[in-house]
């Protein structure tokens, strides 16, 4: 250099460079550190987390059943088993005191108190026995009924000291087992426990999802697209972005006062059905499917849609052929998210009368419902012991449900993933 | 002074002589926002010529490039006066549908873009778009037609199903020309088509131009010089967004009327 300034050359063995050259390594190494712990701890939580539902929920999906012996022959039925074969038998059956049955049988084999030892329901468990054997009507047999809840509670370890007794007494006598519960899986809620269910909660979730997609996602998507591809770029469109910025953090249950305002009082649709519910949270879910979509379609690169018109495509063959296939993958991620928030939710759906008892699964959308964060959140409120354990149960079906909408979403994207 | 006369004389043309002109520029400006980028261009192009344009960066030639098919049509905040004709005809009045006017003016861009989509789908896009084939037999002559044409062919004929990606850089430049004359377009534009390729694949392309020249009109833009003098017939030399000269390319480069031309092409600037 001509400043006439003469460098003294860097002498890279210097100490002061060996203190950086020291202090670099020691950052980065704290960095590590830091950044394993951080890992750890997330993990650590999610592993609790797990560890406590799958512990507590699993009692949930078992049930203790006892053994009973009903003659049948002598019980008084007056039913023969060619009624039971014909038609309408179960109608038949129904009709028939077979709760009376069940009590003097318990009655006969376990002393006064043999009937507390089953649960109300026990009965239906007869109902399907005979249903599927006609011939036991005229013969005595050996049935497995559900145990009262007190029994079922005992079992797990949970009872009260006189219910234990009586457990202590059956399982000696080989009279109580514990079995997989079906029931828990196809039957809906109940007052008693032990025959509560989680499918119509199920269902009514997966009844309100698909009214929300149906809505959210066509127009979602629409918005974005036109956002993106057509809106010009003024004052307008502008407050639009701001809007559906703000929509989207809007605490949800401010859309389910709106859901209440619009749907139910305005447009008098069913109440506590999947349908309101879904048009609420399609409301919620909408403005996130809008962002994602709008981040997706932005990230497709501006080559792609110059090279289709370059050789002449109009823009909504631009946007369909090209634009949309690419950004697909981010859309759906960002729907998928969208949809999981929503599956999850509780407020919004309390408002519009979602948690009402709902004893029957819901046949269609406008049908009573509940849904099962609700369901949940009903059954954390009963004072009955035998709801805490369906409670962890029903938790672990709603992580199910998410992480088996996760898993579309990962196998989805990865099918539309292309590069460019 | 000199500047002035000499860029009034090249805007004379066309010459009565020569045949008539595939696309006739006439005054035009083009503003982005309130910067004009463009300032009074009028420049003939003709038929199965090569045409370059060179100029320093920003001077505006790929701005020009772009408006003779309304490719700035997509910026919100462009802007463009005068007159562009396409064999007479005013691709900026209302009656002209732009979608029309980019298949007959197609476009090749600086960095390869080929759709995400396999090489046979990638020529067939335009072709199917725009109706041109009724089967898929004449779909099918017309890509191996248009993938002969660009000299890819005989590279990719076994593998029509692969992605169009995975092409190396100098055959996805083929594959976009190929694409680009599949709709057999009567002008095209070439957007520095050879900026992002090694020696040997812009020797290819540069080939494909020669050949092409004697079906299309084609427009390069160029910051090669050495390029714009292998390929082209005729020579625009743009500066600060004007068109400063416009003749033979054999002319432009042994003695340039204009001061700033021999300035940049000798390479004092630029």
């Amino acid at each position: 250099m001509s400043d006439g300034v003469k460098r003294t050359p860097t002498d890279w063995q210097s100490s002061e460079m060996g203190g950086r050259i020291r202090r670099r390594y020691a950052a980065e190494r704290r960095f590590r550190w830091i950044g394993l712990g951080a890992i750890l701890l997330s993990a650590g939580f999610l592993a609790l987390l797990l560890f406590t539902m799958v512990s507590n929920g699993a009692r949930g999906f078992t049930r203790t059943e006892v053994r009973l012996d009903i003659d049948f022959a002598k019980a008084a039925l007056f039913l023969d088993p060619a009624t039971v074969r014909a038609n309408g038998a179960k109608a038949a059956l129904a009709r028939s005191d077979l709760q009376g049955v069940v009590a003097r049988a318990a009655e006969a084999q376990y002393g006064g108190q043999g009937a507390r030892l089953f649960a109300d329901t026990a009965w239906l468990t007869v109902l399907d026995a005979i249903e599927a054997d006609p011939s036991l009507l005229t013969r005595s047999g050996s049935l497995w009924l559900p145990a009262s809840t007190d029994i079922d509670m005992a079992a797990k370890g949970d009872g009260d000291p006189a219910a234990e007794q009586s457990y202590a007494r059956l399982s000696s006598g080989e009279a109580a087992r514990t079995r997989f519960n079906g029931d828990f899986l196809t039957s809906a809620d109940a007052t008693d426990p032990a025959a509560v269910g989680i499918w119509g909660a199920f269902k009514g979730s997966l009844l309100t999802m698909l009214v929300t997609i149906a809505i959210a996602f066509p127009v979602g998507v629409l918005s974005a697209i036109y956002l993106e591809e057509y809106a010009p770029r003024n004052r307008w469109t502008d407050l639009i972005e701001v809007s559906i910025n703000n929509l989207a953090a809007v605490p949800s249950i401010i859309f389910g006062l709106l859901g209440l305002a619009v749907f139910l009082n305005v447009m008098h649709m069913p109440r506590s059905a999947p349908l309101v519910g879904g048009l609420t949270l399609a409301l919620m879910t909408m403005p996130v499917i809008v962002i994602a979509g709008r981040n997706a379609i932005k990230s497709v690169p501006p080559s792609i849609r110059d090279a289709a018109l370059g050789v002449g495509a109009s823009r909504i063959q631009v946007v369909y052929h090209h634009v949309l296939p690419l950004a697909l993958p981010g859309i759906l991620t960002g729907t998928i998210i969208g949809m999981a928030r929503a599956l999850g939710e509780t407020a919004p759906l309390l408002m519009i009368g979602m948690r009402a008892f709902i004893a029957t699964p819901p046949g269609g959308i406008t049908d009573p419902a509940t849904v099962l964060p609700v369901q949940i959140f009903l059954w954390s409120d009963e004072v009955s012991r035998g709801f805490v354990e369906k409670t962890s149960a029903a938790i672990i079906v709603l992580l199910v449900f998410l992480l088996a909408m996760n898993g579309v979403a990962i196998y989805l994207r990865n099918r539309f993933e292309r590069r460019w | 002074m000199v500047e002035v006369e000499n860029r009034a004389d090249t805007q004379a043309e066309p010459a009565p002589a020569e045949s008539a002109p595939k696309m006739r520029a006439r005054g035009v400006n083009v503003w982005y926002g309130d910067k004009q980028a463009i300032n009074a261009v009028s420049i003939d192009v003709r038929p199965e010529h090569v045409t370059a344009f060179i100029g320093p960066s920003g001077c505006g030639k790929s701005t020009f490039l772009r408006t003779l098919n309304r490719m700035n049509d997509t910026i919100p905040s462009a802007r463009v006066t005068g007159a562009i004709e396409l064999d007479g005809e005013d691709i900026y009045s209302s009656g002209m549908d732009v979608v029309q006017l980019r298949a007959r003016v197609g476009m090749v861009f600086q960095k390869p873009n080929p759709f995400p989509k396999s090489i046979y789908e990638n020529v067939a896009y335009g072709p199917r778009i725009h109706g041109l084939a009724t089967g898929r037999q004449e779909l099918d002559s017309i890509v191996e037609r248009s993938l002969k044409r660009a000299g890819l062919w005989e590279e990719v004929k076994d593998r029509l199903t692969e992605s169009g990606t995975a092409l190396s850089g100098g055959q996805q430049q083929r594959l976009c020309i190929a694409r680009a004359i599949a709709v057999d377009p009567e002008v095209i534009l070439m957007d520095e088509p050879c900026s992002a390729l090694d020696p040997i694949a812009t020797a290819k392309i540069e080939e494909l131009i020669h050949e092409l020249r004697g079906r299309y009109a084609i427009v390069i833009v160029t910051h090669n010089m050495q390029q714009a003098a292998r390929v082209s017939q005729r020579t625009a030399f743009f500066h600060l967004g004007e068109l400063l000269e416009y003749d033979e390319t054999s002319r432009i480069f042994t003695n340039p009327k204009v001061e700033r031309t021999k300035d940049y092409i000798t390479g004092r600037y630029g």
